[in-house]
């Protein structure tokens, strides 16, 4: 690790001005980041910690539905304060991982970083939510560009993320054997204006919403809707741990199984 | 009724209280007065012309008080292999030099160029920074057989090519078992890769050297299974540093499991860095560092083929496998395909030709060895693999084929045709245990429930024999071995009667400070707490060759048991004249010596105080003090066996294997310890079933290390794992050792794989699989499926 510089903002104004300095970075849980700069592969100047903004904490049941969680709102705690409003949200949060990564990292982490073998990326997707950040509001659907890559400007930050609730919600996740980030994870939300699934780990492009299987769920809310159905395995993640076709493959299996369980 | 001390009890593990409060003593917890710390950089490249290191930016940054580039380690030894392996042509196999930090070429990544000490390891890693490198890369030999092909880029320009040796055995079977394969009623072959692992002990390796000019003393503190071993290797091989002026230190060890067997560059790298820039030098691996510099294990390519009768009985077995050395030969990579494998062919069986071929081969990846097992498995797996595949295409009952070609209690000794002689053993009573623990009648119903939930179930066992307790030094050195391989001990007596005992066994997890004191207090009699085992220290133990290959409580155990009977001799000598009696008349039971036929006696710890406080003592006949030293070399390996079984389920859909149970009847010969017994099963199981199910060492065409860290390198974790039931019940006392012990410690980890890879071939035998190779990850699975239907 290089020497750096920490600050520990306790406003998201503060924050974002102190990320106006070239070279400085957001700090949320470090989960990635941390290991990145212990090896070496990333030299910020300067860490701007989020840990300590009060309004970036927590999570909010509106009476009416839907959820907001703040963006700096660990795995832990959203699996334990959203288990009985959202709770394959709150299932997806408790297998990110293991305990010491769920009770650092965050969502607003995971969500910026844009690992395309997250979780959280494909139950945000799914969810149509909706992630707030000082300057603006952005749907999940414009969010996520491409691999690592999203809709944030430099020095934006997120704020929260606002989730309508599902009537019914599952999310399937196939480990990868070593690092038990998804091998391919699918989450399917029933809404009242429709069906959304979204597929993380799987492509080279990083999470997507597979609408074929959406259109066939619309007509039909049944694994057998989505039997016969299939993603192409070009553009699909091919490695050591399961080729394009595998991945393919378990896409459909996990949304079978989503739909099963939802 | 178990006992509750002694030989046969379940003592709790002293050492645990240390381990499990933190207090435990590991080599990173050293810290020496005026250490620096160093940073190696190491090779990116896996093949390439080392051009030119530049050093002279680095040597100006801050903190910096040396550097050390393969320039400084021209003149001194490489790091040496410790076995002679002759080919099938009577020639010695082709050694390179392994030079102490890379010169002239690098050969892998991971390849150490160049050595920064500083004052903190950040300012040495900066400075590694400033370091210029220029690298002409060469195209990289990872795969086997391209290296063995004519016109291969060579890892080392001054070989004739890339094998290290093509080894035959037993050479003269060779045309007789062709003969018998070519007439054979059925002959089963199978092709197969032992996949290659990496050890991933807990705790990654660490080398402290501390020199004192003043007394011209060298010490040494390193993450080592055999201290002693790493003095002679560096001392009289690599730097020239006689052993009074040289000790070797290993304190608490977290795990080796074979890979902190060898002598590593860096444990020479400290050495003379540190009287170089006088001051102590710490060097401490971080894990990505131990993926691309430890040894590795296994990487064997092989094809099998098993001739058979019409009922069944083996009559010839041919195997021939391709070695991978990695880029430089490990202290005993050599002897691990050869000596450690072909003379393990015959397995449990009574096969009576076997041929079996090796060819070691150099490549542009880290170098292997020994790893947990170390041979034995790869020889075990194959034979287990191509015995389920023959019962299959025979269409008889797997273990029905193992039990008619088991060799019968009544044949031992039993001389196999791959030159060991099993001392003793019972195949049959280990298989009909295991076959009680296990509910194989019941198996049917459960594959139907698995079916019903869509589930394909399978049920698959292996036996398994190893050759432990290392080694008896004439046959090992007749076989190429450039050391012995006895142990010693030293019994040293207090003056009150408590005991210390010195062994050359080295305890890095394996429980020798528990296991060790009770076979003591139960031969004294007295209590397990007054007895401690003193350990990993050259300057306190006479002599040891270390801990591997099962052999610690056979051989180091058995020094032990002699170091003590010298005692019991001498201490009847003193209580006789005590007692005024004749020595033949003394008796010694429970820590008192009587005389037959009287009530005279005397106390164990009056013995002692007499023997160093010698006011009333036989001065003319021995000596005062009560200390004794022994060294035992074996007569022959020991031979622990077992069968395992293994049953799963697997699913479909994903290829995901799930394992329902596993089951393990081992023979260890008697057992000191059940728990510490039953938890180096676990511990073998875990690893077995690890490299069967999840691990694997992935190299790239350009010798990239794919699997470079835990995000890419599965190993097993608890949920992967189910509750094991394992017996040791069944047993046949070692013939040639005091004890009648066998050994433990890798058995878990040959018989495990075998017996997984049955399981789920079993599951999958309906759908036309009949072999996929490890690990059994659900994308094989799943490709192995869909390729056979």
């Amino acid at each position: 690790m290089y020497d750096f510089e920490l600050v520990k903002p306790s406003s998201v104004a503060d924050a974002a001005a102190a990320l106006g300095d070239e070279d400085a970075q957001a700090l949320s849980g470090g989960q990635t980041l941390i290991p990145t700069m212990k090896q070496r592969l990333a030299m910020p100047s300067k860490l701007v910690s989020l840990a300590g903004i009060e309004e970036m904490q927590g999570v909010a049941v509106s009476a009416v539905g839907g959820i907001r969680i703040g963006a700096a709102t660990t795995h832990a705690t959203v699996a334990k304060e959203v288990a009985g409003s959202y709770p394959a949200l709150a299932a997806l949060a408790d297998g990110i991982g293991d305990p010491a990564v769920r009770n650092r990292g965050t969502i607003g982490g995971s969500l910026a970083n844009n690992d395309p073998s997250a979780c959280y990326p494909c139950g945000t997707l799914a969810s149509g939510a909706t992630i707030n950040t000082n300057k603006r509001a952005i749907a999940a659907d414009d969010f996520f560009v491409g691999l690592f890559e999203t809709a944030l400007e430099e020095g934006e930050i997120i704020t929260s993320v606002d989730f309508p609730t599902p009537s019914a919600a599952n999310y399937q996740k196939f480990d990868q054997p070593a690092s038990r980030f998804a091998l391919v994870g699918v989450m399917v939300a029933k809404f009242d204006d429709g069906v959304r699934v979204a597929v993380t780990g799987a492509s080279e492009s990083g999470v997507f919403r597979w609408s074929e299987a959406e259109a066939a769920l619309n007509g039909n809310f049944s694994a057998d809707a989505v039997a016969g159905l299939s993603v192409s395995a070009d553009g699909l993640i091919s490695d050591m741990h399961g080729s394009a076709d595998y991945r393919a493959h378990l896409v459909g299996v996990l949304t079978m199984r989503a739909v099963a369980a939802c | 009724m178990p006992k509750d001390s002694g030989i046969g009890a379940s003592s709790k593990r002293r050492e645990d209280v240390r381990f499990l409060t933190g207090k435990g003593k590991y080599t990173d917890d050293m810290n020496v007065e005026g250490q620096a710390h160093c940073y190696i950089l190491r090779s990116d490249v896996a093949h390439g012309t080392l051009d030119s290191v530049d050093t002279s930016a680095a040597a100006d940054m801050p903190g910096v008080r040396g550097i050390l580039t393969g320039e400084d380690f021209v003149e001194v030894g490489g790091l040496p292999c410790g076995w002679q392996v002759t080919d099938r042509f009577g020639e010695p196999m082709q050694e390179p030099k392994h030079p102490v930090i890379a010169h002239g070429k690098v050969r892998h990544v991971g390849d150490p160029i160049a050595v920064v000490v500083a004052d903190t390891l950040a300012e040495a890693r900066d400075a590694a920074e400033a370091i210029d490198v220029s690298i002409t890369e060469l195209s990289a030999v990872v795969d086997m057989a391209a290296a063995l092909a004519d016109g291969a880029t060579k890892v080392h320009d001054d070989l004739t090519n890339n094998l290290c040796y093509d080894w035959g055995f037993v050479e003269e079977n060779k045309d007789a078992v062709d003969e018998a394969i070519k007439g054979a009623h059925h002959v089963t072959t199978l092709e197969l890769v032992n996949n290659r692992l990496v050890a991933n002990p807990m705790e990654p390796r660490v080398a402290i050297g501390d020199y004192d000019a003043s007394t011209n003393d060298h010490t040494l503190y390193t993450t080592s299974q055999n201290p002693h071993v790493i003095r002679l290797l560096m001392g009289a091989f690599v730097l020239g540093i006689p052993e009074h002026k040289l000790r070797v230190v290993a304190p608490d060890v977290g795990g080796g499991f074979g890979s902190k067997i060898y002598h590593y560059a860096e444990e020479a790298i400290v050495t003379v860095a540190s009287k170089q820039f006088g001051c102590p030098v710490k060097w401490t691996s971080s894990r990505s560092e131990a993926f691309m510099s430890d040894a590795q294990g296994r990487d064997h390519v092989t094809k099998i083929e098993l001739a058979m009768d019409e009922n069944g009985k083996f009559l010839a077995l041919r195997t021939d496998t391709m070695a991978n050395m990695g880029a430089y030969l490990s202290t005993f990579s050599t002897c691990v395909p050869t000596w450690l494998h072909g003379t393990l062919m015959a397995g449990n069986y009574t096969t009576p030709l076997i041929y079996c071929n090796v060819k070691a081969v150099f490549t542009n990846t880290v170098p292997v060895d020994a790893y947990r097992g170390a041979g034995r498995p790869e020889a075990t797996f194959q034979l287990e693999r191509v015995i389920d595949m023959a019962a299959r295409e025979m269409g008889i009952d797997p273990i029905e084929l193992r039990m008619r070609n088991f060799v019968q209690p009544d044949q031992f000794p039993y001389q196999t045709p791959v030159a060991v002689v099993y001392d003793t053993g019972n195949y049959q009573g280990t298989m009909a245990k295991l076959l009680e623990v296990v509910d194989r009648d019941g198996f049917a119903a459960r594959k139907a429930a698995s079916a019903a939930n869509g589930k394909l179930r399978g049920f698959g066992v292996a036996s398994y024999i190893e050759a432990c307790g290392i080694a008896p030094s004439s046959l090992v050195g007749a076989l190429g071995a450039r050391a012995g391989l006895y142990e010693s001990a030293t019994v040293r007596v207090n003056a009150t009667g408590s005991i210390s005992v010195m062994t050359g066994s080295h305890s890095h997890g394996q429980g020798h400070e528990t296991t060790f004191a009770q076979v003591v207090s139960d031969m004294l009699g007295i209590e397990e707490n007054a007895v401690e085992i003193v350990h990993g220290d050259t300057a306190k133990i006479p002599f040891g060759m270390g801990t591997y290959g099962s052999r610690s409580l056979a051989v180091g155990g058995s020094a032990m048991v002699k170091a003590t009977e010298k005692i019991i001799k001498k201490a009847t000598k003193i209580a006789a004249h005590l007692m005024e009696a004749a020595e033949v008349d003394v008796e010694f039971k429970d820590g008192q010596f009587s005389v037959a036929g009287t009530d005279k006696s005397v106390a164990w710890g009056e013995v002692c105080l007499a023997a160093y406080v010698p006011h009333n003592y036989p001065l003319e006949e021995i000596e005062p003090g009560l200390e004794e030293s022994a060294f035992y070399d074996p007569a022959n390996f020991t031979y622990p066996a077992g069968a395992y079984a293994c049953e799963v389920e697997v699913d479909p859909d994903t290829g995901k294997v799930e394992i329902c149970s596993f089951a393990a009847a081992d023979d260890f010969g008697n057992v000191i310890n059940p728990m510490i017994v039953e938890g180096q099963v676990h511990g073998g199981l875990a690893q077995g079933l690890g490299q069967a199910l999840l691990e694997n060492t992935v190299y790239d065409e350009n010798g990239q290390l794919l699997t470079g860290s835990f995000m890419d390198y599965a190993m097993p974790r608890a949920d992967d794992l189910p509750s094991f039931e394992v017996d040791h019940s069944s047993l046949t006392p070692c013939t040639h050792n005091p004890l009648g012990v066998k050994g433990c410690g890798e058995a878990g980890a040959i018989g495990s794989p075998p017996a997984l890879v049955n399981a789920v071939i079993d599951a999958l035998a309906d759908k036309g699989v009949v072999h996929i190779d490890m690990p059994l990850s659900p994308s094989r699975v799943w490709a192995a499926m869909n390729q056979a239907g």
